[in-house]
């Protein structure tokens, strides 16, 4: 592994390692270009780290630095502190996620033009297309092994899935599969195949699904052009004087504050901590924060229209065998106002184990009737609903000057209110879900409320014009070319799809244009 | 998973054991039979010990599950309550609001009374350190997972692949 210098301003600084900032720092790394990749959270060895635990693996790796909330969405009552489920660990959250892997749809990507304005919502086409974006998805996916994709077979279903497949099928959905997931259905790459362990959410312990921790970093630490440096949270990106980035300023693990200078800086730390680090690096030239002229900076917060639907049968299903999240019912996610809202929704199989299904099954919820459904566990299959909700300028990550971390800088409060539209899609998936169910034989449906935030997206986001967005198309301020985003935070609106492959299509795409525009001397 | 500290043969001698690591010998495959183990608290009274154990059981009531298993979370509780003051007195006062809705003591209630006294204390302090802490204290135990049929960790097991990932027989197809 290189080992670069504080004051050396030749490297390309990527603060976070998770799907966007793992994938770029690795895309550069292997161009030649050197990289130090400075990540706030610690690097766990898979094999030794990685517990088939549920709390455990929350503890390990979840993000739990000081958070607040507020607006009508439920989270914020019922985990106020907790808005997102994110990982601060090398990876990122690709330690925790599923896996499942959508390549955005073409009608997705012109959501104003397609849907028309929406009241209360802040619509926009995104300055690219999905043929601009095909050839990187399609490296994505080779990188990543993603199933029914690269003639890599599909996962073979569980009895989530089974369940799933059989109601969809008799309710007359005719695009049910276990999947497009980044987990190995066959040994590729140098990793194992997945053995059906049940704990995609805790880290995968087989290494059969694709994490940035035992992809990306260690390839680019072969390179001899990238240094990972971990426990390294950084707490300002800083200028010089004609407003180009410098460096950033970092606290190691003791605390300790370092400055590490930089050709280009690209902010890759989820969608709270990425326009966080924004705001809080304002300077006087930059009063409302880094890259922020055009106010959007925070903005047009997404989480996705979300829900989760499980039943319970008369018989066993055993739903915690097996892969969380392979299995997927496509046919609501097209565009179809008859439906009572825009954009559409996927859903997925989810299954939880019994520690995480009595916190999340209702949370706050006791008494008989909740153990009574919790005492159907084995007897249960579960579904989490997944959709494109609407971005509003309103909803938005601000600092909270009243609560601070741990380095005495400002909170993010994350502020969401539900849009009628997304109310609407709930509604009608929360239906369809329960109405799968039965279709399969059900005896009783849950509808259960939305999770902490696994998708987080939109607050920084991608436009054609500097006075609508934060960055270009690839990635790069508006207002500072040195300077980029390269995580979920660009997306200009969310789609219906699980967000992941297309962060890592993003990021290789913004590699190849950070290389060119660095030989070409632009930055 | 976590190996139990103390062995079989020990925790004879000593007689008696807490709640707690009476569980972790379970756990362990050990024998044990019923009646071997106290609900010992450090910081909570006896009678608030049982006050405790009994609104436990009225929050997630599942007649499957012996004492044993919420008496491990009175054990969490008072852990918690011995490391910070505020702890303690909620939990006190809290069981002296139980005490007193009946003006009678909460365990010699009825079940129905038990769990309207509960109710009254939806929304205070009391009823959310008991429940946000049992929830995770019951439902977080290899034992009680046994109950609810699942079967946890499998890594050590290859997985479900060879282990009933797919077993699923009773669907119509069509
Ligand atoms: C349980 C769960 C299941 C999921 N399942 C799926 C799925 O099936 N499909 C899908 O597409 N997506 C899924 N996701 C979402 C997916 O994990 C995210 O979309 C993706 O990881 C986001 O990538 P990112 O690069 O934006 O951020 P992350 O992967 O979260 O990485 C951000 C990194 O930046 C670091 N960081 C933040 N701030 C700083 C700072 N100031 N200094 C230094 N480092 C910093 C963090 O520690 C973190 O490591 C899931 C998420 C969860 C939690
Ligand atoms: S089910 Fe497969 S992908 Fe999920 S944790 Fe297990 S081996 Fe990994």
């Amino acid at each position: 592994m290189a080992k670069f210098d504080l004051s050396d301003d030749s490297v390309v600084v990527v603060i976070g390692s998770g799907a966007g900032g793992g994938t770029l720092g690795n895309e550069l790394a292997q161009k030649g270009v050197k990289v130090v990749c400075l990540e706030a959270g610690k690097r766990l060895d898979w094999q030794s780290d990685f517990v088939n635990d549920e709390w455990t693996m929350f503890g390990k790796t979840a993000w739990l630095d000081a958070r607040t909330t507020s607006g009508d969405w439920r989270v914020a009552k019922d985990f106020s502190g907790l808005p997102a489920w994110i990982c601060k660990t090398v990876g990122g959250s690709t330690l925790h996620w599923a896996g499942a892997s959508l390549r955005i749809q073409e009608h997705e990507f012109a959501a104003l033009s397609n849907y028309g304005a929406v009241d209360g919502a802040n619509l926009m086409d995104w300055p690219l297309t999905l043929k601009d974006l095909e050839p990187y998805y399609d490296k994505a996916e080779d990188k990543m092994g993603v199933t029914r994709t690269n003639g890599i077979p599909g996962l073979p279903g569980n009895n989530n899935f089974k369940v799933m497949e059989a109601g969809a099928k008799r309710l007359g959905y005719k695009n049910v599969h276990s999947g497009r997931m980044a987990i190995n259905s066959e040994a590729r790459d140098g990793r194992a195949s997945c053995l059906q362990l049940g704990f995609c959410f805790q880290g995968c312990r087989t290494g059969a699904k694709w994490s940035t921790l035992y992809t990306e970093v260690p390839k680019a630490e072969a390179t001899g052009n990238y240094e990972l440096r971990p426990e390294a949270h950084v707490l300002k990106v800083e200028h010089d004087k004609n407003g180009k980035v410098s460096g950033v300023l970092y606290a190691d693990k003791n605390g300790a504050q370092h400055i590490q200078k930089a050709r280009v800086v690209c902010v890759a730390g989820n969608s709270i901590e990425s326009p966080r680090l924004l705001l809080n690096s304002a300077s006087n030239m930059f009063s409302d924060g880094l890259g922020n002229s055009s106010g959007q900076v925070g903005r047009n917060y997404m989480r996705h229209m979300t829900g989760s639907v499980y039943a319970t049968f008369d018989k066993p299903v055993n739903m915690h065998r097996g892969t969380t999240m392979a299995g997927i019912i496509t046919d609501e996610s097209r565009h179809d106002t008859s439906r009572g809202f825009v954009g559409g929704y996927e859903m997925e199989t989810l299954s939880l184990g019994v520690p995480f299904m009595a916190a999340f099954l209702n949370p706050g919820a006791w008494g008989s009737e909740f153990a009574a459904d919790m005492d159907e566990y084995n007897h249960m299959a579960g579904m989490w609903l997944v959709g494109e909700d609407m971005p509003r300028e309103s909803n938005r990550i601000t600092l909270n000057s009243d609560v601070k971390d741990q380095y005495g800088l400002p909170a993010p409060n994350v502020h969401f209110d539900d849009h009628d539209n997304d109310m609407a899609m709930r509604n009608h998936a929360f239906k369809q879900g329960s109405a799968v169910y039965e279709a399969a034989g059900a005896t009783k449906t849950i509808e259960t409320p939305p999770y902490p935030s696994t998708h987080n997206l939109g607050t920084n986001r991608m436009s054609a014009k500097a006075s609508d967005g934060v960055v270009n198309k690839w990635g790069q301020s508006h207002d500072i070319d040195n300077l980029f985003v390269s995580d979920g935070s660009v997306f200009t609106t969310g789609a219906s799809e699980n967000p992941t492959l297309t962060i890592v299509t993003l990021a290789i795409r913004q590699a190849d244009y950070i290389a060119e525009q660095m030989g070409k001397s632009n930055i | 998973m976590k190996k139990p500290t103390i062995t079989r043969r020990k925790f004879l001698q000593s007689g008696t054991l807490t709640a707690t690591a009476a569980l972790a010998l379970v756990t362990s495959g050990a024998g044990l039979k019923a009646q071997t183990w106290t609900l010992s608290t450090v910081e909570l009274t006896k009678h608030e010990a049982a006050t405790l154990l009994a609104a436990c059981r009225q929050f997630y009531p599942h007649d499957g599950l012996g004492d044993l298993y919420y008496a491990v979370c009175v054990e969490s509780l008072d852990g918690k309550a011995a490391a910070d003051k505020g702890v303690s007195s909620t939990l006190k006062e809290g069981v002296k609001t139980l005490d007193g809705h009946f003006s009678m003591a909460f365990v010699d209630l009825s079940d129905g009374n038990q769990l309207e006294a509960i109710k009254a204390m939806d929304g205070t302090a009391f009823f959310g350190a008991v429940r946000g802490d049992i929830v995770v204290s019951l439902y977080n135990n290899p034992l009680v997972w046994r109950h609810f049929g699942y079967e946890g960790p499998s890594f050590d097991d290859g997985g479900y692949l060879d282990r009933g990932f797919d077993d699923i027989g009773w669907l119509r197809q069509n």
